[in-house]
């Protein structure tokens, strides 16, 4: 073997190992979980410090008691709250509005934003209207829709649907404007017409931007939910809040507001599920 | 459309025979690409007449399926169910639609990814079964536009050999859009040289050699370095040899 071909030969083997280096052996599950919960950390050390600094700092400032409750008070009052049966109610007075709002927003919202994005003439005479109402913020109409519907489900309702139903229109109209044209020509030379064109092509193409769009709907629906409880409301997690606060029970206000952040998570991570489910074909997400 | 209306095609006139293979080659911007549109009924003619078998091309349909450079695959179809498309837009009957598929795959080599999406796919894959939905519906004329310009030199290569042999098992009227004179000459019966500004039809060579051709044969490549010369004096009005 001469020098040439033995250097080749190492170069060959130095690539294999480069190519098993890329290619890490697939870890056992409990590995995956532990490396999963080790990043953490950092919202661990979050909590550990404050819930040092509401502890030790009481004994400095006793204010700090309502000021600012430790997190284990977070859970004592979810403990608290939850026993006296109150706790579940209010979560699902909340999703219950939420859930009913953002759907009323995607059965209406979804339609109109496709027939937007597919016919000029459409777009050409709705835009303006909807370009009209949509820079008015949904907290906006609190005071007239509570003047219409009175403080309850349909008026909170409301708010949220106005709040979701302008991204889901919107997302829906760019999603069925912007299908691919090799995609639209392919489907014409086919044989595909109208119907058969908009079902098998637009539609499909338009799916992601649709999912987008009820995603950040339900995202700002659920922040127009929190603040139209906090104005007016029966029940539900901003009432609580906002009850808690004529009350002092700040464990309250911060149980309300760590609760509204996990629905809210769990809530777009649901969609994200959905959204994969429905679209096996699409990358991302 | 912003800008002034440009006159895309001038006076372009020919006829293809049936079963031929008939390429169109030319410059950027010669109109090959508007040609091949109006072919496939995408863009009408401001004026003249486009006919298929004595018929005037009114709208796009499948007796005048397209293959597209960017292969155009619907991404939320299976293999399968892209080569489907047009059948079921036909109404062909169900086991006859099986059938064909099952045929179309087995005629573009995909047997084994009839379940995959397009992403999933190579590029040259994408393309076959970009073929094999256009060949699913049976059309008179193919229209291919560009089909290997994104395909890496080797893969392109292999496609050609493979679109020639799908050709020489199923004859069918084939019209070529590419700008590579050596793909050109490599598959074709007759070759329409264009030229830009305004688009036109300036000649159009036989190319008589059988097939498969070799490229390093004298003769084809006297042929392909005549009408790259040609080319390059219609481009850039040079008579540099």
């Amino acid at each position: 073997m001469n020098e040439a071909s033995r250097g080749a030969l190492a170069e060959a083997d130095a690539m294999t190992q480069l190519a098993a280096s890329m290619v890490p052996p697939p870890k056992p599950a409990w590995r995956r979980a532990l490396t999963r919960i080790s990043r953490l950390w950092l919202l661990a050390a979050f909590l550990i410090v404050w819930e040092l600094v509401s502890i030790f700092g009481q004994r400095i400032n006793p204010q700090l008691d309502v000021m600012l409750p430790p997190p284990t008070a977070v859970v004592s009052a979810a403990v608290d709250l939850i026993g006296r049966g109150v706790l579940f109610t209010h979560i699902f007075d909340s999703l219950y509005r939420v859930v009913l709002a953002v759907s009323v927003a995607t059965l209406l919202g979804v339609p109109l934003g496709l027939a937007m994005g597919w016919s000029r003439r459409i777009r050409a005479v709705v835009d303006p209207l909807i370009e009209f109402i949509r820079p008015i913020p949904p907290l906006a109409w609190i005071p007239l829709s509570i003047l219409w519907f009175g403080i309850g489900d349909v008026q909170i309702v409301y708010i949220i649907f106005l709040a979701a139903f302008f991204p889901v229109v919107l997302n829906s109209l760019a999603g069925a404007r912007d299908v691919d044209t090799y995609l639209l020509r392919a489907g014409l030379s086919l044989g595909a017409r109208r119907w058969t064109l908009f079902l098998t092509v637009v539609l499909p193409a338009a799916l992601p931007q649709i999912f987008t769009g009820i995603r950040v709907g339900l995202g700002i629906g659920w922040m127009a939910l929190v603040a139209g409880e906090l104005v007016a409301a029966p029940s539900g997690l901003g009432y609580m809040i906002n009850n808690a606060r004529t009350l002092f029970r700040s464990d309250y206000i911060l149980l309300g507001m760590v609760l509204i952040g996990i629905l809210g998570l769990a809530l777009d991570y649901l969609m994200r599920q959905a959204a994969r489910l429905a679209m096996p074909w699409h990358v991302g997400q | 459309m912003k800008g002034e209306p440009l006159l895309a095609l001038l006076d372009v006139n020919f006829q293809v025979v049936k079963n031929e293979f008939f390429s169109i080659v030319g410059p950027s911007g010669c109109g090959k690409t508007t040609l091949l549109n109006l072919l496939a009924g995408f863009e009408a003619p401001t004026r003249g007449e486009l006919k298929v078998g004595g018929e005037a091309i009114r709208e796009p349909g499948w007796e005048r399926s397209v293959v597209f450079q960017e292969y155009a695959l619907f991404p939320w179809y299976t293999v399968i169910q892209n080569i489907r498309y047009g059948l079921q837009r036909k109404r062909v009957p169900e086991a006859e639609q099986r059938r064909l598929v099952d045929h179309y795959i087995g005629l573009v080599g995909l047997r084994g990814f009839e379940s995959r999406y397009p992403r999933e796919l190579s590029g040259g894959m994408r393309q076959r079964v970009s073929i094999a939905r256009a060949l699913a519906v049976n059309p008179s004329i193919l229209l291919m536009d560009e089909p290997f310009a994104s395909l890496d030199i080797q893969t392109r290569e292999y496609m050609q050999d493979e679109l020639l042999k799908i050709w020489e098992r199923e004859p069918k009227t084939v019209i070529f859009v590419t700008h590579s004179i050596d793909e050109a000459i490599k598959l074709s019966d007759r070759i329409a040289i264009m030229a830009p500004r305004p688009g036109r039809v300036e000649e159009i060579k036989k190319v008589p050699f059988e097939r498969p051709r070799d490229p390093t044969n004298p003769e084809v490549v006297g042929l392909a370095a005549d009408v790259k010369l040609w080319l390059r004096q219609q481009v850039f009005g040079s008579k540099t040899e």
